[in-house]
């Protein structure tokens, strides 16, 4: 028998085991899970950067090439980082191996960690991936790039945690894939992905305040090029308040046992 | 010996208001093989789910080696490990990420050596690197058994180990077990297999509708399940037993048609020919006569029985 380590603190090894199984799964199908965005992104330059933004000015002082690649690299993010995060915890829930989930000593922390961790991380690369794709269609001057890095992490966890939850919730691959098919995309595309919502008349910009969103499209184009539709700091905090608020509700789940256990 | 888990007064209400569990209050000593028999439906996984953390207990405390498996889950499951009853495995991984992740997630840092020695010990060596969906039935289920040892636990629970499981899977199974018992470890497992109990357990707990209706060392247990029964019927009937019967444990039954004869069917000398003899000397004939072996459904019955 050899020595026991100190898990009475922290799980490191659980924490790592969760992490390296779930990349492995990525790193297996990386070809194909990166040439979607490399695709998609492209598809985006030639429809909405040279056949719509040939006919629009700049935006703010930006080009309009330009103006979208944040907007399109959050599309990307929150919405493979909903997906990562739901399936990595629904799958085993599915097969039935969440026995071993619950059964290991392993805190809920460290288990959102390990999923929430390799989820985001899928997600920062495709960020990264698109964002080395636009450079061959626009040049790209990053005005904060520690800020860029840093928010793009920050939006990933956070949406990687909100993918987690829905993934327990979930009772069905339909519900799976209800909260980023009709709330997270449409709100992008909404939330100014592809325009200042600057542009948008009196009542229609006021009701778009509620898209929370907008805030983080706005901060992170701030990130780029200096200038947003909402302040820097109130996105910021709302980012913030959101990751909070999912971590409370995981601990929660836990706690109680909610959907995971009888 | 020292117990080495403790179970206190628990209870389980499902959240349907289905009663599984009442009050089960047990112990398993260390190092034993402790054997949970019982029905369908009887509550064995329900109380092993409740041990390993996957069930939340409606009322009561458990002890596993030192540690409330609530208060202090983490050092309390990281002696146990489970193979559940359901198969269910990480189809599109490989045997060996599988068990990796396994030893991981019980908190024990990689090691190459040890996945080996456990993925031998089950021969699934050879199959280590094939995705977990191109296995057979029965290696999926070794696979399970090596996640479960992959942490090195000191308390192994088997929820129906032999279930769908060919004879020879079986005999390994039981010298796989019986190893693991001479390393020290614990085990816990359930089957409705009479002979397996038989063939495995130190002890044996029955349970019957959520209830712990008996637990007894093997042999004790055994002794009552050989008990078998020669029932005679009588051509006249009689009114009492004959003296001369006296040395039989006999019962008349059946309006006096009928003789019941009671004996061990494991001891060497059943007493029959010597009865059936003596009944023709004094002049008692019969006109049937049948053999009957009490099962364990039938303890279950005379123990319920009792208790009311
Ligand atoms: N999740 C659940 N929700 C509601 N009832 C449940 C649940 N799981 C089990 N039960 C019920 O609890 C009782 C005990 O079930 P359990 O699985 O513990 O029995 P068992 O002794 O393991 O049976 P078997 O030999 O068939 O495996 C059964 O009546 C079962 O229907
Ligand atoms: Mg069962």
């Amino acid at each position: 028998m050899s020595s026991e380590p100190n898990i009475r603190a922290f799980n490191r090894y659980g924490v790592w085991a969760i992490y390296r199984f779930e990349m492995a799964r990525f790193l297996r199908t990386a070809g194909q899970s990166i040439l979607t965005p490399v695709l998609t992104t492209s598809l985006y330059f030639v429809v909405f950067g040279s056949a719509i933004g040939g006919r629009m000015a700049e935006v703010d002082g930006v080009p309009y090439g330009a103006f979208i690649v944040p907007g399109m690299i959050m599309l990307t993010i929150l919405g493979e980082s909903i997906s990562n995060g739901s399936f990595g915890i629904y799958f085993p829930k599915f097969t039935g191996t969440i026995y071993e989930l619950l059964s290991a000593p392993i805190s809920p922390v460290e288990t959102v960690l390990g999923y929430v961790g390799a989820a985001a991380t899928k997600s920062v690369i495709l960020g990264l991936i698109i964002l080395a794709t636009s450079t061959f269609f626009v040049d790209l001057h990053i005005l904060h790039p520690v800020a860029m890095v840093a928010f793009l992490v920050l939006t990933a966890a956070t949406f990687s945690l909100l993918g987690f939850i829905t993934g327990i919730w979930a009772r069905s691959f339909e519900q799976l894939s209800f909260i980023p098919m009709l709330v997270v995309t449409p709100l992008t595309f909404l939330g100014g992905a592809f325009y200042s919502i600057d542009i948008l008349p009196g009542i229609w910009r006021t009701l778009t305040l509620f898209n929370p969103i907008v805030y983080i499209i706005s901060a992170f184009r701030w990130c780029f090029y200096g200038t947003s539709d909402v302040g820097i700091e109130v996105s910021m905090l709302m980012t913030a308040t959101f990751f909070i608020a999912g971590l409370a509700a995981v601990s929660w789940i836990f706690k109680t046992g909610y959907r995971l256990k009888n | 010996m020292s117990p080495i888990i403790s179970i206190s007064n628990v209870s389980k209400t499902y959240a349907s208001g289905l009663q599984a569990l009442k009050r089960i209050d047990l112990e398993i000593n260390k190092g034993e093989i402790f054997a949970l028999l019982g029905p369908n439906g009887a509550g064995k996984s329900t109380l092993i789910n409740i041990v390993c953390g996957i069930v939340t207990p409606s009322t009561g405390t458990v002890v596993a080696d030192g540690h409330d498996i609530m208060k202090d889950y983490r050092q309390a499951r990281f002696k146990i490990g489970l193979v559940p009853q359901e198969l269910a495995t990480d189809a599109f991984e490989t045997v060996e990420t599988s068990v990796r992740l396994s030893r991981g997630l019980f908190g024990r840092r990689t090691d190459p050596n040890q996945i080996e020695k456990v993925l031998r010990s089950l021969t699934l060596w050879e199959r280590r690197g094939d995705k977990i969906m191109t296995l057979s039935g029965g290696m999926k289920r070794r696979v399970m058994i090596a996640k479960a040892l992959a942490h090195e636990p000191t308390i192994l629970f088997l929820d129906e180990p032999t279930a769908g499981v060919d004879v020879e899977l079986r005999r390994d199974m039981w010298n796989l077990v019986r190893e693991l018992r001479a390393q020290g470890v614990t085990i816990i497992l359930t089957t409705h297999y009479i002979e397996e109990a038989e063939e495995m357990a130190d002890r044996v707990g029955v349970i019957h509708k959520g209830e712990l209706i008996l637990v007894e060392n093997k042999s004790a247990l055994m002794h009552k399940l050989g008990k078998k029964q020669l029932t005679l019927q009588l051509q006249e009937p009689l009114k009492a037993l004959p003296s001369e019967l006296s040395e039989w444990k006999l019962e008349l039954k059946g309006d006096g048609y009928v003789l019941e004869y009671t004996y061990d069917g494991k001891a060497e000398r059943t007493g029959i020919p010597s009865l059936l003899r003596r009944m023709t000397d004094i002049g008692i004939l019969f006109k049937d006569l049948n053999t009957h072996q009490s099962s364990l459904e039938d303890i279950f019955v005379s123990l319920v029985s009792e208790r009311q």
